[in-house]
C-alpha cells in the first residue's frame, strides 16, 4: 500500500508536472532551436514571442466567451489558438522584414543579430505590456481536472490522490501532435526538406536552386505557430504574465544547448532534461520518502535539494556543464 | 592634435539640457541626474570595454551592478555581534567546506582517467558535498536570520569605509566575472550572452532569498557615506551651515540637499576620471591595439600568436569590475540596497542602449551616451503621460480605453528604448561619437 501511495504521490507531484513543464519547454526550444539552424543566431525575443501569441490568443479567448461561444470541457483558448497563431505569425514576419533582413543581406555577425534580436524582444515586452499589463490573467475555463483527487481517491482507495489537471492533459496530447506534426512537415515535405538542406549547408543550398527568403518565411511561419503553442498551453497550465515569459527565455534556451543547437530531436530531450531536473531538485522529498522508509528513517525535514526560488539555478547549472563537457550538446548540434 | 569642436558640442547640449532642467525645474533634479549620469557613464565604460573593445556581448550586466550593491552591504555595513556570534562561523565554514568540495571535484576530475570509475567518484563526491554542506550552512543561517529578524537578522557587514565597498564590488564583479567567462568565453559567441543572461538572473535570486547575507527583499537601508559628503540632517542642524545659507538668502533645506548631491558629484567625477584615463590610456596603448585586433579578426590575431579566449577574459573581467564599482557607487547614492528593485531594463538594457548610441569602441562616447539616455529615461516618462494625455483628451473622462492607455504610459519606456536601439544599431552603428 504505502509503495503505491509513494508512486501515485511521485507521479502527482513530480511526473505529471514534469512532463507537461517538460513538454511546453520542448515546444519552446524547438522554436529557438529552428531560428538557430535556419538563421544562425540565438533569439532573444522568443520568450517575448511565446508571450505575444499568448495574448492575442486570450483577447480571442475573451471575446468568444464574452459571446458565449465556449468548448465545453475544453477551455476555449484552443478555439482562439489558430488566431493567436496568426498574430504572432503576422508579427514575426513584420520583424523579419523590418529588422533582421537588412542584417542578412549585409552577412553581419551572428552577434549583431542578438542584439537586434534583444532591441526587439524590448519591443514586444513593451507592446505586450502595453496591451495587457503587466499583471496576472486568467483564461482558462470548461473543466479543470480531468481525474480529481476525489475521484481517484474513491476509485483506489489509495490515501494519495493523483490530480490530472486537464491543462496537463492538453498540454501533453498537443505537445506529442505538433511534434508528430513538425517531423512529418521536416521530414517528408519539399519545404521541410528545403529548410533541413539549407540548415546544414547554406551554400550547396543555395547552389540547389532553394530560395532563401522563402525557407526563412516557412521558419518563421513555422517558430510562431510553435512558440504560440508554447505559450498558451504555458498559459493554460500556470497562468499568463508577461514578465514569466521573459524568465523562461533561460530554460528554453538551457534545453535548446542541452539537446544541441540546430537539432529539434535535441531540443525535446532537452526540454524534458531540464523539466525533469528542475522539478526534481525544488521537490520536497518528505512525502515520498516516508512511504518508502520505515518509519525509524522517515526523514524530520523537507529533503527539498534547493527552494523553488532558484529553479532558474538549476538549467543554469546544467547549462554550464553542458558548455564545460560537451559544448555541442547531446545531439551533436552546430558548433559554430 | 585637432579640436573635436563636434565632440565638444555634443558635450554642451548635455550641459544645456541639465541647465534647462535646473532653471525650470529644479537644481535638485538636475543634479539628481547629473549624479545617476555619472554613474550610468561609468556602468557604459565597462560595458563599452567589453563591447567596444573585444565584441563581447554581456547581457547580465544587472548581476555585475548588484554584485557591488552587495559589496556597499558587506563590506561597510557595522557588524551584527548577535548574528556572527549565532551562526557566523560556521556560515563562513559550510561556505568554505562547498568551495573545498568543488575545488576537490575539479581535482578528481584532472587527474583520474577518464572512464565510468570517475564518473562515479564524481557523482559521490558532489552529491554527498552537497548533503554535508546543508548540513553544516543551514542550521548556521536559520540561528543568524532569527537573530532580531525586524532589524537585522543578518551578519552584518565589515565596518569599512565606504570607498574601500565601491573596490570591493568591483572584486566582487570581478570574480563572478572570471568564472563566467572561463566556462563561456571560447566557445561561440551567443554562448556568453545566455550565460550572463542565466548569471544575473541567479544572483539577483540569490540577493533576494539568502537573507543571511544582506537580509534579502527586506532591504538593508541608512547605508553609510563616503568621507566628505555630509548628511541633510547634519547640516540642517548646524547652526554655520543655517547662517551660511541664509546669508545667501537660500533655503537652508534645500540648499543642504544641494550640497549632499554636490558632494557626490564630485567623488563621482574623481572616480569617472581616473577610470576615463585609465581607459584611454590602455585603449591607446599595444594592449589597446592588440585587443582591436583580435575584435576586428579573430583568426589573423590567433595566427599572429595571440591568446585569443585568455584576452577575452582579461577584458571581460576588467569590465565586469568597473560596471560592480559603477553598480556600489549608485547603492552609496541612494543609501540603501533593494534587490527586489533590480530589473533587466533599467540595468542591463538601458546601459547598452547607452553604448551604443554614444559610439561603440569610444570611451567619450560611452560618456556621452551614458548622460544622454539617463536625461531622457528620467525626462521621457512625464513626457510620454502628457503625449498620452494629449491623445485621449478627445475622449470621455471615465472612457475604459483612456484609463488604460494612461496607465500604460509607463510602458512606453521600454518600446521607445527598444525603437532607439534598432535604429541606432540600423542607421548609425557607429553612434554619436564613432571610435577613430
Amino acid at each position: 500500500m504505502d509503495f503505491l501511495n509513494a508512486i501515485v504521490a511521485l507521479s502527482n507531484y513530480v511526473l505529471i508536472p514534469a512532463i507537461a513543464y517538460g513538454s511546453q519547454l520542448a515546444l519552446g526550444a524547438l522554436g529557438v532551436t529552428l531560428i538557430y539552424g535556419i538563421l544562425r543566431f540565438s533569439n532573444f525575443a522568443h520568450g517575448d514571442s511565446m508571450a505575444f501569441g499568448a495574448m492575442v490568443t486570450i483577447l480571442f479567448t475573451w471575446w468568444f466567451q464574452s459571446m458565449g461561444i465556449t468548448l465545453g470541457p475544453l477551455p476555449t483558448a484552443l478555439l482562439a489558438l489558430p488566431f493567436g497563431i496568426l498574430g504572432a505569425a503576422a508579427l514575426l514576419l513584420a520583424t523579419d522584414r523590418v529588422v533582421y533582413r537588412f542584417y542578412r543581406r549585409v552577412k553581419a555577425k551572428p552577434i549583431v543579430f542578438v542584439m537586434a534580436s534583444i532591441g526587439v524582444m524590448f519591443i514586444l515586452n513593451g507592446l505586450v505590456r502595453f496591451i495587457i499589463g503587466p499583471g496576472d490573467q486568467r483564461f482558462a475555463d470548461g473543466e479543470r481536472f480531468i481525474i480529481s483527487a476525489r475521484d481517484f481517491r474513491e476509485w483506489s482507495g489509495l490515501s494519495e490522490a493523483l490530480v490530472l489537471k486537464t491543462s496537463q492533459g492538453i498540454t501533453i496530447v498537443t505537445a506529442v501532435v505538433v511534434v508528430a506534426v513538425l517531423f512529418w512537415f521536416l521530414n517528408r515535405t519539399r519545404t521541410g526538406k528545403s529548410m533541413r538542406a539549407f540548415s546544414d549547408n547554406e551554400d550547396l543550398a543555395l547552389l540547389s536552386g532553394i530560395n532563401p527568403e522563402r525557407v526563412v518565411m516557412y521558419t518563421w511561419l513555422i517558430v510562431a505557430a510553435l512558440a504560440t503553442i508554447a505559450g498558451v498551453l504555458y498559459g493554460l497550465d500556470k497562468s499568463f504574465k508577461p514578465f514569466t515569459y521573459f524568465q523562461l527565455l533561460l530554460p528554453i534556451f538551457a534545453s535548446a544547448i542541452v539537446g544541441g543547437l540546430g537539432s529539434p530531436l535535441g531540443a525535446i530531450a532537452g526540454g524534458f532534461v531540464i523539466a525533469f531536473s528542475e522539478v526534481m531538485v525544488t521537490y520536497a522529498w518528505k512525502k515520498v520518502l516516508g512511504y518508502l522508509l520505515p518509519d525509524s528513517l522517515a526523514p524530520d525535514g523537507l529533503v527539498q535539494l534547493l527552494s523553488t526560488d532558484y529553479k532558474f539555478a538549476v538549467s543554469f547549472a546544467i547549462l554550464v556543464v553542458v558548455l564545460l563537457f560537451k559544448p555541442t550538446g547531446l545531439f551533436k548540434g552546430k558548433s559554430v | 592634435m585637432s579640436v573635436n569642436w563636434k565632440n565638444i558640442g555634443l558635450f554642451g547640449v548635455v550641459a544645456l539640457l541639465l541647465l534647462w532642467t535646473g532653471l525650470f525645474q529644479s537644481w535638485n533634479s538636475a543634479l539628481l541626474i547629473i549624479n545617476m549620469g555619472l554613474i550610468s557613464a561609468i556602468m557604459a565604460l565597462g560595458v563599452n570595454m567589453q563591447w567596444g573593445y573585444a565584441g563581447l556581448f554581456n547581457v547580465g550586466v544587472m548581476g555585475f551592478v548588484a554584485l557591488g550593491g552587495l559589496a556597499v552591504v558587506i563590506t561597510s555595513e557595522a557588524p551584527v555581534a548577535e548574528a556572527w556570534a549565532a551562526g557566523g562561523p560556521r556560515v563562513l565554514a559550510g561556505l568554505a567546506f562547498a568551495v573545498g568540495v568543488l575545488a576537490a571535484a575539479v581535482a578528481l576530475y584532472k587527474r583520474m582517467a577518464p572512464g565510468r570509475s570517475r564518473a562515479l567518484a564524481l557523482t559521490v563526491l558532489l552529491v554527498g558535498g552537497f548533503f554535508a554542506y546543508r548540513a553544516i550552512f543551514d542550521p548556521a543561517v536559520d540561528a543568524v536570520e532569527s537573530v532580531n529578524p525586524a532589524a537585522t537578522g543578518y551578519l552584518g557587514g565589515l565596518g569599512l569605509p565606504v570607498a574601500v565597498a565601491w573596490l570591493v564590488g568591483g572584486l566582487l564583479a570581478a570574480g563572478v566575472a572570471w568564472a563566467i567567462g572561463k566556462t563561456a568565453l571560447g566557445l561561440r559567441s551567443d554562448y556568453l550572452a545566455i550565460a550572463t543572461l542565466g548569471i544575473s538572473e541567479i544572483v539577483i535570486a540569490v540577493l533576494k532569498n539568502e537573507e543571511w547575507l544582506a537580509r534579502g527583499v527586506k532591504n538593508v537601508n541608512g547605508l553609510d557615506r563616503p568621507w566628505p559628503v555630509p548628511y541633510e540632517v547634519d547640516l540642517q542642524q548646524s547652526a554655520e551651515f543655517v547662517d551660511w545659507a541664509t546669508g545667501w538668502g537660500l533655503d537652508p533645506v534645500i540648499t543642504s540637499s544641494i550640497v549632499v548631491k554636490l558632494a557626490f558629484a564630485g567623488l563621482f567625477i574623481i572616480v569617472l576620471a581616473v577610470l576615463m584615463w585609465m581607459s584611454q590610456a590602455a585603449l591607446n596603448s599595444p594592449w589597446g591595439r592588440m585587443m582591436r585586433a583580435i575584435r576586428d579578426n579573430e583568426v589573423a590575431a590567433e595566427a599572429m600568436g595571440k591568446d585569443v579566449t585568455r584576452r577575452h577574459l582579461q577584458v571581460f573581467i576588467l569590465g565586469s569590475a568597473v560596471i560592480g564599482i559603477a553598480g556600489a557607487m549608485m547603492t552609496t547614492l541612494d543609501g540603501l540596497f533593494t534587490p527586489g528593485t533590480y530589473q533587466p531594463l533599467r540595468y542591463t538594457f538601458l546601459v547598452w542602449v547607452m553604448v551604443i548610441v554614444g559610439g561603440s569602441g569610444s570611451n567619450w562616447g560611452s560618456v556621452l551616451g551614458g548622460f544622454v539616455i539617463w536625461f531622457f529615461w528620467v525626462q521621457v516618462e512625464p513626457l510620454g503621460r502628457w503625449l498620452m494625455d494629449m491623445l485621449t483628451s478627445g475622449m470621455a473622462a471615465d472612457s475604459a480605453l483612456r484609463a488604460h492607455l494612461i496607465d500604460s504610459a509607463a510602458h512606453m519606456r521600454l518600446l521607445t528604448m527598444g525603437v532607439i536601439l534598432l535604429l541606432v544599431l540600423r542607421f548609425s552603428p557607429r553612434g554619436l561619437i564613432p571610435e577613430k
